[in-house]
C-alpha cells in the first residue's frame, strides 16, 4: 500500500464526483453535519450506531456488516471514497473497518471535511438513494487489528505508539475536554509506550503530512520500523488515522491497531500502568 | 477601540464557573459572524489540544485551564491567530477578526 493507492485530493474528489464505480462516504461521530450538507451524491455512516454492536463490546460482525453496505448501495466492486470531520478521525477509522473486512478499493480524501470546506468546494443538502446490493464481506484481517492480550505482550518488544494527548499520556487527562466521557478507571499510559500525538501527523487543514515529515516524526519519536507496531488511543479513532500514516502512507509492515485502546487497557485489573509527570 | 458589547456564552448548567476556564468568543468577518469556520486550540508548546467548528452564529468555546494558549482559525474567507493568556478559572473571551 503506498500513498498514490490510500490518500486523493480533494481536487481529486471533486473532478470524480460522477465518476461511475465511485462511492463517496461521509462518517462522521455526530451526523447532524452531513445531514446539513454533504459532498453531492454522498452516503453517511455514523461511527457508533453503524458500525458498532448495539449491545456487546465490539464491531458489527460479518453479518451485520454486509447488510449495512448493501442497505447503504454499496458494492463490492465499488471504489469507497471516505471523508468525514474531526480532521478524518471517523473516516479513518472507517477506512480501517472497510479493510478489515475486505474491502478491495478503498481511499480517504486528503483533508476530509475540513479541506473541503476550505476550499470552497460544493456542498449539498438533497436526500441520496443508492439501490441496494447484496455485499458479500470477507472475515476480519486479524493481521491489523489488535486485541488486549497481544499489547499486555507487546509490552517492551514492540513499538507502543499512544496517539493520545500528552495530557492524556501523561495521566492527567483521561479524556479530551471536548468529548463525551468513554472513560477507563485508571489515567496514564501502557508502559514503554511513546507518545506521538495524531495531530503531529497532520498539518492545520487536516491535510496529512508529507511522507518525509512521517518517517522523520515517527523516528525521531523513537519508533524502531525493524519492529512490528501497535497503535492506540482512547477508543481506537485516533489511532485509527495513525494506522493509516503508519501502514497505509508511509507502507510499514505489521502495524496494528488496537481498537480497545486505553478505555479497555485503564479498565482491566492487574496490567501495568505508567503515569508521568 | 470600538468593542463590542461583552457578551456572555451559554454554557451547560454543569459547568461551575469557580473551577472552568473557559475560551470563548465569536469569529466575524467585517463585523459580521462567521458560522462554520475551525477553531483550534494550541497550548503554550504550538501542540494541538482541541479544535471546534463555530456555530451558526460564529460562537466558539473550550474548556482550557490557566495558562498561555494560540486560538489559530482556518475559513475559507479569512485565517487569524491570537493569543489569550488565562489567569484563573472564570471566562475568557477572545474577538477573532479574520484577516
Amino acid at each position: 500500500m503506498s500513498r498514490a493507492d490510500a490518500l486523493v485530493s480533494a481536487d481529486w474528489a471533486e473532478q470524480n464526483l460522477n465518476t461511475p464505480g465511485l462511492v463517496f462516504v461521509e462518517v462522521d461521530e455526530d451526523t447532524a453535519a452531513y445531514d446539513t450538507n454533504h459532498v453531492p451524491g454522498a452516503v453517511k455512516l455514523d461511527w457508533k450506531t453503524d458500525l458498532q454492536d448495539p449491545v456487546r463490546r465490539d464491531f458489527v460482525n460479518k453479518e451485520q456488516f454486509e447488510a449495512l453496505l448493501s442497505a447503504k448501495g454499496i458494492s463490492n466492486d465499488d471504489t469507497v471514497v471516505l471523508y468525514g470531520g474531526n480532521n478524518n478521525w471517523f473516516a479513518a477509522y472507517a477506512y480501517w473497518y472497510f479493510t478489515l473486512y475486505g474491502h478491495e478499493a478503498v481511499k480517504l480524501i486528503d483533508g476530509g471535511r475540513k479541506k473541503w470546506e476550505l476550499d470552497g468546494k460544493p456542498l449539498s443538502s438533497d436526500a441520496v438513494t443508492r439501490d441496494k446490493t447484496n455485499y458479500v464481506a470477507k472475515d476480519q484481517d486479524s493481521s491489523i487489528r489488535a486485541f488486549r492480550d497481544e499489547t499486555i505482550a507487546a509490552i517492551g518488544t514492540k513499538n507502543l505508539v499512544d496517539v493520545r494527548s500528552p495530557d492524556e499520556f501523561s495521566g492527567k487527562l483521561l479524556a479530551p475536554a471536548h468529548l463525551p466521557q468513554e472513560q477507563s478507571q485508571r489515567p496514564g499510559h501502557i508502559p514503554t509506550a511513546i507518545n506521538i500525538p495524531w495531530a503531529k501527523a497532520a498539518n492545520e487543514d487536516g491535510t496529512f503530512k508529507s511522507d518525509e515529515e512521517l518517517l522523520a516524526l515517527y523516528k525521531n519519536a523513537g519508533l524502531d520500523e525493524s519492529k512490528e507496531t501497535i497503535a492506540y488511543c482512547r477508543i481506537g479513532e485516533r489511532s485509527s488515522h495513525t494506522w493509516f500514516a503508519l501502514h497505509e502512507l508511509l507502507g510499514l509492515g505489521n502495524v496494528k491497531n488496537y481498537d480497545g485502546s486505553w478505555t479497555e487497557y485503564g479498565s482491566l485489573v492487574g496490567v501495568p500502568i505508567e503515569v508521568s509527570a | 477601540m470600538c468593542g463590542s458589547p461583552s457578551q456572555t456564552p451559554t454554557l451547560p448548567a454543569s459547568v461551575d464557573l469557580q473551577k472552568e476556564t473557559v475560551i470563548y468568543g465569536v469569529v466575524t468577518l467585517n463585523d459580521e459572524p462567521v458560522p462554520s469556520a475551525y477553531v483550534r486550540l494550541l497550548d503554550s508548546n504550538g501542540d494541538f489540544t482541541g479544535e471546534v467548528v463555530t456555530s451558526a452564529t460564529g460562537d466558539f468555546r473550550f474548556f482550557a485551564a490557566e495558562g498561555t494558549w494560540t486560538l489559530s482559525v482556518l475559513h475559507k474567507d479569512g485565517t487569524v491567530r491570537a493569543e489569550v493568556t488565562a489567569t484563573g478559572p472564570g471566562l475568557v473571551e477572545v474577538p477573532l477578526a479574520l484577516q
